[in-house]
C-alpha cells in the first residue's frame, strides 16, 4: 500500500482512507443533519416506539401488565365501534383529499398560467386564512352551517327551504366541508409549484401537433403536474385521518372519528395498550392507503399516455 | 464551406405563404412593422436577423401563436385569421427541441397522429417512416431524457414532418448543437428538405447557417424586411451597409454620384478613383452621396512584379494569421479607413512584414454601390 501511494498518483480508495475522519464527505454530511436527525429521535421515533410497545401491553386497573399479548389488535381490528370508526375516518380522509385536490388545482393553474406579474400576491393571499387560528376557522363553519347558521337563513330568505335543515352540521359531511377548507393551501402549494415547473413550449408544442386547449391539458400539463398532485393528495389524506378536533366540534356523534376513539382510550377510558394498538393500527392503514394512492395515480398517469 | 445541393427540383412558382402589410405592436414598440413577404412552395426560405429583428414573432404568427396587430398572413391560398395554431396546416420545430419528458421517442412522434385516429398498422408505418427520415430508427423505445442533443433535434424534426405539414416552422433549431455537429445538421437539413419537397422556413442569426440551407433569404433589422433574395445574390450584392455588414465583412468606401441612370452608376471614389457599376434593384439615391463596397476577400495580394488593370496601393499596418487565411489591414492613401484583406495563405500572405508597401488587385465587379 505504500509503495502504491508513494509511487503512482493515489488511488481513491488509499486517498480517502488517509485523510482525516472529519473531513470524509459521508460524516460531514451526518454531522451536518444531527441536530435535526436527534431532535427526530427524541420526539419521533422514541414515541412511537412507546406507542408500539404499549399496544402489545395489558391495562391492569393503575398498572399495565407487561406480558406480550395481541388481545388489543382483535379488539381494534374485531369490535364493530372501532371498524366503524377507522372506515369512517378513511372514507372522510379520502373523500377529503380527493376534493381538495380537485378543488385547489383550478386555483393553482389559473395562478401559474394567468397570474402574471401577480403570481406572489395571489399566493400571498390564499395563505390570509392561515392568519386566524384553526380553532376560529371551525368555528365561523359552526356559523355557516348551523340550525340559526347563515347558510340556513339564507336558503330560507330564498324560500328554498322552509324551515332550518339539521342536515347541514353535527355529520360526516361538516366534516368533510371544513377539512376541505382547511387544508385547500397545503394543497394549492405543491399543485402549483408543479404546474409552474411545466415548459410553457411543450404545451405549445401540443397545441402545434393538433391539440385543442382541453386535449393539451389532459395529456401533456395533467401527467407533467402529476408528482404535485400525489404530494397534494397526501400532504392532505395522511393528517386528515388522524383529525381529532374537526370532528369534536363540528361532527356531531355521526362525524366521530377514529382519533376521537384514541383520545378517550387515553383520557377518559384510561386504557392506554387498547389506545396504542388503535393508534398502531390506523397508522398502518393510512401508509398502505398512501401508498395504494400512489400506484393508483402512476396507473392513471401511465393510462393517460 | 459547405456544398450546396442544388434544389431546383422541389419548387414551384405557387406562392405557399403569404405575409401582407403585417406588423405587430406591443404597445409602442412595434416588433415587426409593416411586412410583406411571399414564399414559394417547396423553398427552403430563411428568415435571417440579430436578435429582436422580429424573425421569431414573424415566424410564431405563420404557426399561429402570435396574432397580427394588422395586416394578414394566408397559407397554401387560405387566409389564416383567427385560425388557431392546432387547426393550421403548419408544424415548428422549436428552439428548445419541447420534447415530451414523459413519452418515449415513438409515442413523442406520434403524438400528432393519434388525433388522426389511423389504425395502429398504419400508425406504426407512419412513426416508422418518420423516424427512418431522421435516421433514429430503432430508438424508438428511448426515453426522452435518454438522448443526445442531436438525437432531441431528430425527434423533434420526425414528429413535426410525421404530420406531413404543408409548412415546416423552424425557429433556431441548430443553435443549442456544437459547431461540428451543426454543420452536419445543416446538410442533412437540407437533404431532407429536397428528400420531402415540403416548404421549409427557417429562423437564425447565423449568416453562414442561412447562406449554406436556402434558396432564399429575408434579412431583417428592427422589425423591417430590408431585402429579399438568393444567398448569392444577398452576400454579393447587399442592399444597404446594413445587410453588408451582417454578412461577413464588407469594406466601405465613401462615394459621390457623379452620373445615375437605369442600370448602372458612376461614383468618385478617393481610393478607388472613378468607377461604373451596377445599379442594386432596390437603390433609392438619398442626395449626392453613396457607399461603395467591397468584400475582404475580393482583393488580392499582387505579387513582385505583377500588375493588375485594376489595383491600389497602400502599407501593411496589421497582419492577422487564422490558419489557412490571413487577414491584412492595409491603409491607402486617401481612405479614411484602412481595407481589410483576406489572402489564402498558399503564397505566403502569412509572412508579409507588418509595415511593408503592398499592391492589391480587385474586379470592378466586386464593387457594390449601397445607398447611404
Amino acid at each position: 500500500m505504500t509503495v502504491a501511494a508513494e509511487g503512482s498518483p493515489p488511488l481513491r480508495m488509499a486517498g480517502s482512507r488517509r485523510r482525516p475522519l472529519l473531513q470524509s464527505e459521508a460524516i460531514q454530511g451526518f454531522a451536518l443533519i444531527s441536530p435535526t436527525f436527534v431532535y427526530a429521535l427524541i420526539l419521533l421515533v422514541l414515541p412511537i416506539l412507546v406507542v408500539i410497545a404499549h399496544s402489545f401491553w395489558t391495562q391492569n386497573y393503575l398498572t399495565i401488565d407487561h406480558t406480550f399479548t395481541l388481545e388489543n389488535y382483535r379488539i381494534a381490528l374485531t369490535e364493530p365501534i372501532y371498524r366503524d370508526l377507522l372506515w369512517r375516518s378513511l372514507y372522510i380522509s379520502l373523500t377529503v383529499s380527493l376534493l381538495t385536490v380537485a378543488l385547489a388545482y383550478p386555483i393553482a393553474y389559473f395562478i401559474s398560467f394567468h397570474g402574471g406579474r401577480h403570481k406572489s400576491l395571489w399566493l400571498f393571499l390564499i395563505t390570509i386564512p392561515f392568519w386566524t387560528s384553526y380553532l376560529l376557522r371551525v368555528m365561523s363553519w359552526k356559523v355557516i352551517l348551523g340550525y340559526n347558521g347563515v347558510l340556513n337563513s339564507g336558503l330560507m330568505g330564498l324560500g328554498i327551504i322552509d324551515e332550518p335543515s339539521t342536515a347541514l352540521l353535527y355529520n360526516s359531511t361538516a366534516v368533510i366541508i371544513t377539512l376541505t377548507h382547511a387544508w385547500a393551501t397545503f394543497a394549492i402549494l405543491p399543485i402549483f409549484v408543479s404546474v409552474e415547473k411545466v415548459d410553457r413550449t411543450l404545451v405549445e408544442a401540443a397545441t402545434d401537433l393538433g391539440d385543442g386547449p382541453l386535449r393539451s391539458f389532459l395529456r401533456v400539463t395533467l401527467p407533467l403536474s402529476a408528482p404535485g398532485v400525489i404530494s397534494a393528495a397526501l400532504i392532505v389524506m395522511i393528517p386528515t385521518v388522524g383529525d381529532y378536533v374537526t370532528p369534536k366540534l363540528v361532527g356531531g356523534k355521526d362525524g366521530v372519528m377514529i382519533a376521537n376513539a384514541i383520545q378517550a382510550q387515553f383520557g377518559k377510558a384510561s386504557n392506554w395498550p387498547l389506545g396504542a394498538a388503535l393508534s398502531v393500527t390506523a397508522m398502518i392503514i393510512v401508509s398502505l392507503m398512501a401508498g395504494g394512492t400512489v400506484l393508483v395515480f402512476r396507473a392513471l398517469q401511465r393510462l393517460a399516455r | 464551406m459547405l456544398e450546396r445541393v442544388q434544389s431546383e427540383r422541389t419548387q414551384t412558382d405557387r406562392t405557399m405563404i403569404e405575409i401582407r402589410d403585417v406588423t405587430r405592436s406591443y404597445g409602442s414598440f412595434k416588433a415587426l412593422d409593416n411586412a410583406s413577404l411571399a414564399i414559394r412552395e417547396g423553398e427552403f426560405f430563411s428568415l435571417l436577423g440579430p436578435s429582436g429583428c422580429g424573425k421569431t414573432t414573424l415566424l410564431r404568427m405563420i404557426a399561429g401563436f402570435d396574432t397580427p396587430t394588422s395586416g394578414s398572413i394566408a397559407v397554401d391560398g387560405h387566409p389564416m385569421d383567427g385560425i388557431p395554431a392546432n387547426r393550421r396546416p403548419t408544424n415548428m420545430v422549436f428552439q428548445s427541441y419541447a420534447i415530451f419528458p414523459h413519452l418515449n421517442v415513438e409515442q413523442n412522434v406520434a403524438y400528432g397522429l393519434k388525433r388522426l385516429k389511423l389504425d395502429a398498422g398504419a400508425e406504426r408505418r407512419r412513426v416508422e417512416e418518420a423516424l427512418a427520415q431522421v435516421s433514429l430508427t430503432g430508438l424508438g423505445k428511448r426515453r426522452a431524457t435518454e438522448l443526445s442533443g442531436g438525437q432531441r433535434q431528430r425527434v423533434a424534426l420526425a414528429r413535426a414532418l410525421v404530420m406531413r405539414p404543408k409548412v415546416l416552422l423552424l425557429d433556431e433549431p441548430l443553435s443549442a448543437l456544437d459547431k461540428k455537429l451543426r454543420e452536419q445538421m445543416q446538410v442533412e437539413l437540407r437533404r431532407l428538405q429536397q428528400a420531402v419537397g415540403i416548404t421549409f422556413v427557417l429562423v437564425t442569426h447565423d449568416q453562414y447557417e442561412a447562406l449554406a440551407m436556402s434558396d432564399r433569404i429575408a434579412v431583417m433589422f428592427g422589425g423591417k424586411i430590408a431585402q429579399v433574395a438568393s444567398p448569392k445574390e444577398i452576400y454579393q450584392r447587399p442592399v444597404n451597409r446594413q445587410v453588408a455588414d451582417f454578412l461577413g465583412g464588407m469594406n466601405f468606401v465613401k462615394a459621390e454620384i457623379v452620373e445615375e441612370n437605369g442600370a448602372s452608376l458612376v461614383l468618385d471614389t478617393l481610393g478607388f478613383g472613378r468607377v461604373r457599376t451596377d445599379k442594386p434593384r432596390a437603390f433609392v439615391r438619398n442626395g449626392g452621396a453613396a457607399t461603395l463596397g467591397i468584400r475582404p476577400e475580393r482583393l488580392r495580394v499582387l505579387w513582385d512584379n505583377a500588375s493588375a488593370k485594376f489595383e491600389v496601393a497602400g502599407k501593411v499596418v496589421e497582419r492577422h494569421y487564422f490558419g489557412e487565411i490571413t487577414h491584412l489591414i492595409v491603409e491607402i492613401p486617401g481612405l479614411e479607413k484602412p481595407l481589410s484583406v483576406t489572402e489564402t495563405n498558399d503564397f505566403g500572405a502569412d509572412d508579409i512584414p507588418v509595415g511593408a508597401p503592398i499592391r492589391l488587385a480587385y474586379d470592378p465587379e466586386a464593387l457594390v454601390a449601397m445607398a447611404d
